[in-house]
């Protein structure tokens, strides 16, 4: 088990009531934690259509996850 | 080039001037506006939301992809957050090139990359009093009530 910060944006913010928690999880992977936390809070949005960041830095959903990361969940974009 | 995320009003004269190069004989600037409506719906305002350390580096990853793809002198985009209205610019990009074929390319790749891949969210407020966040998902309505 790690512990690792999850921070929300936008949508996602909305849905959690807030901007960041502490999660203690068995997630290994950006995508496995990013399931956790979106059928706890109730996001809706597909996984494929969101994106994921790990200290500061874009990575895939396979990226593995190690304990205090801190994990950044963007909802579907819409610049412009 | 620059790619910034800022909460002040966009003043278009002031970025265009950073692009000037005696090699350049093309400009081509975009001004992404906010307008009264999306989807059939009156919109009133417009807030955006961003994070800015990621977006800043993406939205320069694709500023550095514009540059190695076409033949132009430099490029800058800036994006708004916070609340907008009407009218408002929400985003900027220029270009500067010796020719205008390049330039106005650039421009479109920038713009419609930024869209799809810098981390910002757009929630519109509309006349009826609801609001909702552009792209995303939301709660199927409740038995009884519509829309």
């Amino acid at each position: 088990m790690i512990d690792v910060t999850a921070r929300y944006f936008a949508v996602f913010r909305e849905r959690a009531g807030c901007g960041s928690e502490q999660v203690a999880t068995d997630a290994a992977t950006a995508g496995e934690l990013f399931s956790e936390v979106a059928a706890r809070h109730g996001f809706l949005d597909a996984q494929a259509r969101c994106k994921v960041a790990v200290n500061g830095e874009l990575v895939g959903w396979d990226a593995k996850l190690r304990d205090a990361d801190e994990i950044l969940f963007f909802p579907p974009v819409a610049g412009g | 080039m620059q790619f910034e995320i800022s909460n002040e009003t966009i003043d278009p004269a002031r970025l265009k001037a950073a692009l000037l190069a005696e090699r350049a004989g093309a400009c081509v600037c975009f001004e992404g506006w906010v307008r009264n409506h999306n989807d059939g719906e009156a919109v009133t305002a417009l807030e955006y939301e961003s994070h800015a350390p990621t977006a800043v580096k993406e939205g320069q990853a694709i500023l550095a992809e514009a540059l190695q793809r076409f033949e132009i002198v430099t490029a800058d985009c800036v994006h708004r957050v916070g609340k907008l209205d009407i009218g408002d610019c929400a985003v900027w990009v220029g270009v500067s090139a010796e020719h205008r074929g390049a330039a106005f390319e650039a421009c479109r790749y920038i713009i419609d990359e930024t869209k799809q891949r810098v981390p910002i969210w757009k929630k519109e407020h509309y006349t009826s009093g609801v609001s909702g966040w552009v792209n995303c998902a939301t709660p199927a309505v409740a038995s009884g009530q519509s829309r």
